[in-house]
């Protein structure tokens, strides 16, 4: 009793001192690396400044020149913009008809994927790793390289844009799904193999009904970003809204009311598109909080 | 009885209706299939496609060739990698499978093809199961001893003849003959003829005598490497490095001004509900527009360059970091802010103390993973915007030719993707862990 009374004074102070050293440390590495933070950012930006065409600080109240011009233009020729609006309306639905093709057939051969590099759920479980490569490759190669190749070999048109989003959708659906589906109950994949249900069947009827709500809603959150997919793949060639926002804005001045029309269409789309998946994937995920 | 003969219809029509949905997704899904199987003219793509165009592009992605050209107006053959200029052999140099003997000069092109120049711009041509082709430039027209029905393998009309066998190509025109020789492999990827260096293994290098006297070894390798003007490793890396850090710029510049943005348009911290409004509008708004807007509105202001991809990240990804910041603050625990308001801090030092620690490893996290993906989005802004990797990608495909290389930075882009995938996991555990200590 007596000892540990008269050693008390120093422990509470040996404490305290460990304390603030910790704190101390700890505020030197935060500081630190706060400091490093924004040594890069600093350094990052003057290294980009330096290799753009045009600066920085000439640039920055340049940037409401372009909008304000086609502004002008637009409203200028206020009531021809609902005509051109019509008449890029079917490049609109190209390039709508473009992300939907991909998604579908992206999602399903991610859905492929996944399930064959899912842990307890493979057909081949040796190969899982071979199949979470794969998608690990189809999802690093950005669109535009395959786009531009396919647009080589097959020309110009919507299918190499297609193709193209539709091997990222399933490398990044593939992953996605995967970690999805390891949480899945396997209670009924085994019943299912128990009286004697082939790999397919085990998936459609024990794996899906469990996910399905959760792929869907990924599934929609995807085809929202690959409307934009497709819209700049349009833009070095490969068809739809992008292709013509290209071709108006070559034009320059004097028809900027096309790519005026063609801004508000594209806004307009992904904007509706946006709202309509995100108030869908809300309904999905409530449902199963349920 | 009425009661369960209700029941049963209802789950009779409830399995009907499932049937049916069962039945009509595919359906559904079918038919639009069809339709875009007219919209998209799929069955005109045959037309379209060039075949050809995928048989070069496949095998010049891991293959290379040497032209050999002889010059029919000065006689004077030459020998070029890829017939670029930066390949050419110098002077009294050649591959190892030409040789002299006497007036001609014989091509080895392996398994028993060979061709021999002769003097008078006459071209002889060993086909293995079909025997010698004579083909001679005459001065105004190309002469060949295959006759009016060539095989189908020789294209052949008055100014050119074209001979294609799994050995190499041998073409002829008014001005030049041209053979291509095949062999797998990149080659001049490390050095390029020019330099001492090539042909030098890497122990040859690192432990054999000094090549340049000039040089040490080492220096010397690593400097003919580097500034390999066929590869241009030094540009290639550079360009990496613009992507990486037009996506760092972004993805961090867009989290530092979206986080206080995401105050306004969080309910707790924004009392006045039209700045809340106005604010969340502003990010949809941001977000409608699109990379691809942005980059062409920026690139107006700015000009062409990894700056003005940066800037098109950064102003996107506000848009998006504030809905994902707004919705995070918005489900912080009350309670922590309610102690640290006890001690009487004031409302920046609550943000400071009582919300921060709670969100700050969640969007982070979030921010890590936007890294990663906006390397890739990098790589297509820096195609529009002429910046970074995607720049040299769209450069050399559209130049049609120099499918090594495009195979090349498709390699780099993976790897790079990959690692920054790799990176941003690192640091998010590293995150998620350091928290929990």
């Amino acid at each position: 009793m007596a000892e540990i009374t008269a050693g008390a004074p120093t422990r509470v102070s040996d404490v305290q001192g460990h304390y603030m050293e910790m704190i101390q440390r700890k505020r030197l590495y935060g500081g630190l690396t706060l400091l490093i933070f924004i040594v890069l950012m600093v350094s990052g930006f003057m290294v980009a400044d330096g290799r753009n065409a045009g600066g920085f600080w000439d640039g920055v109240d340049k940037i409401g020149d372009y909008p304000a011009a086609v502004l002008a233009e637009a409203w200028e020729k206020f009531f021809d913009l609902p005509g051109l609006m019509l008449k890029y309306f079917p490049a609109l639905i190209e390039t709508i008809n473009i992300a939907a093709v991909s998604t579908l057939t992206g999602v399903l051969a991610g859905f492929v994927l996944a399930m064959l590099g899912t842990r307890g759920l493979a057909k081949w479980p040796r190969l899982i790793p071979v199949f979470r490569r794969i998608t690990d490759v189809m999802r690093a190669v950005p669109e535009i390289v395959i786009a531009l190749m396919l647009i080589f070999v097959l020309g110009g048109g919507p299918v190499p844009a297609v193709i193209a989003i539709a091997i990222h959708t399933a490398g990044a659906i593939g992953k996605l799904f995967s970690e999805v589906a390891e949480n899945a109950d396997l209670k009924p994949v085994e019943g299912l193999q128990s009286v004697g249900a082939t790999w397919t069947q085990r998936i459609l009827l024990g794996v899906l009904p469990q996910v399905a709500p959760n792929f869907l809603s990924y599934a929609l959150l995807r085809f929202e970003i690959n409307i934009r997919a497709s819209a700049i793949l349009g833009f070095v060639g490969a068809g739809g809204i992008g292709y013509e926002l290209r071709n108006s804005m070559s034009w320059g001045p004097g028809r900027f009311d096309e790519a005026a029309a063609i801004f508000v269409l594209l806004f307009a789309t992904i904007v509706f598109f946006d709202q309509v998946s995100s108030r869908y994937r809300n309904k999905l995920t409530e449902g199963q909080g349920q | 009885m009425s009661d369960v003969a209700m029941l049963q219809g209802q789950a009779a029509a409830l399995f009907r209706r499932k049937r049916l949905t069962a039945f009509a997704v595919p359906a559904v899904i079918l038919v639009y299939f069809g339709y875009i199987f007219f919209a998209f003219d799929i069955a005109g793509l045959a037309s379209r496609a060039q075949p050809a165009n995928a048989l070069t592009l496949a095998s010049d992605m891991f293959s290379h060739k040497v032209h050999v050209t002889r010059s029919h107006r000065s006689g004077d053959i030459e020998y070029a990698v890829e017939g670029e200029r930066k390949g050419r052999y110098p002077e009294g140099m050649r591959p190892d499978w030409v040789a002299e003997d006497g007036d001609a000069t014989v091509l080895d092109l392996g398994e028993g093809y060979e061709v021999r120049i002769l003097p008078g711009n006459t071209t002889e041509f060993d086909v293995p199961g079909h025997g010698t082709i004579v083909a001679q430039f005459d001065g105004s027209k190309v002469v060949t001893n295959l006759g009016d029905t060539p095989p189908d393998w020789v294209n052949a009309s008055r100014t050119r003849v074209s001979i294609t066998t799994d050995g190499g190509r041998v073409t002829i025109t008014r001005s030049k003959t041209e053979i291509f020789n095949y062999f797998p492999g990149w080659e001049l990827f490390w050095f390029t003829l020019e330099s001492p260096y090539h042909g030098h293994g890497l122990f040859a290098i690192l432990f054999g005598e000094q090549i340049d006297p000039e040089r040490s070894n080492l220096a010397g390798a690593w400097n003919d490497f580097w500034h390999n003007p066929m590869w241009r490793h030094a540009d290639v890396v550079w360009a990496i490095g613009e992507t990486i850090l037009m996506a760092f710029l972004g993805t961090f510049g867009g989290a530092i001004l979206a986080l206080p943005l995401a105050f306004m348009a969080a309910k707790r911290f924004a009392p006045i509900m039209a700045l809340r409004f106005a604010m969340r509008r502003v990010f949809d708004f941001v977000r409608g527009v699109d990379a691809l807007i942005w980059t062409i509105v920026l690139s107006r202001a700015f000009g062409p360059g990894p700056l003005t991809g940066a800037l098109a990240i950064l102003i996107t990804d506000t848009g998006t970091f504030g809905k994902i910041f707004s919705e995070a603050l918005e489900n912080v625990d009350e309670k922590q802010i309610e102690g640290v308001s006890s001690t009487g801090a004031k409302p920046l030092q609550r943000y400071r103390f009582g919300v921060i620690p709670q969100v700050v490893p969640v969007l982070l996290s979030q921010v890590l993973y936007f890294l990663e993906s906006n390397t890739r989005s990098a790589t297509i802004i820096g195609a529009i915007t002429g910046g970074g990797i995607g720049l040299l990608i769209t450069q050399a495909i559209q130049t049609q030719k120099d499918w090594e290389e495009v195979a090349y930075y498709i390699v780099l882009i993976i790897l790079m993707v990959i690692f920054m995938d790799w990176l941003s996991g690192v640091l998010r555990r590293r995150l998620i862990r350091g928290d929990s200590e």
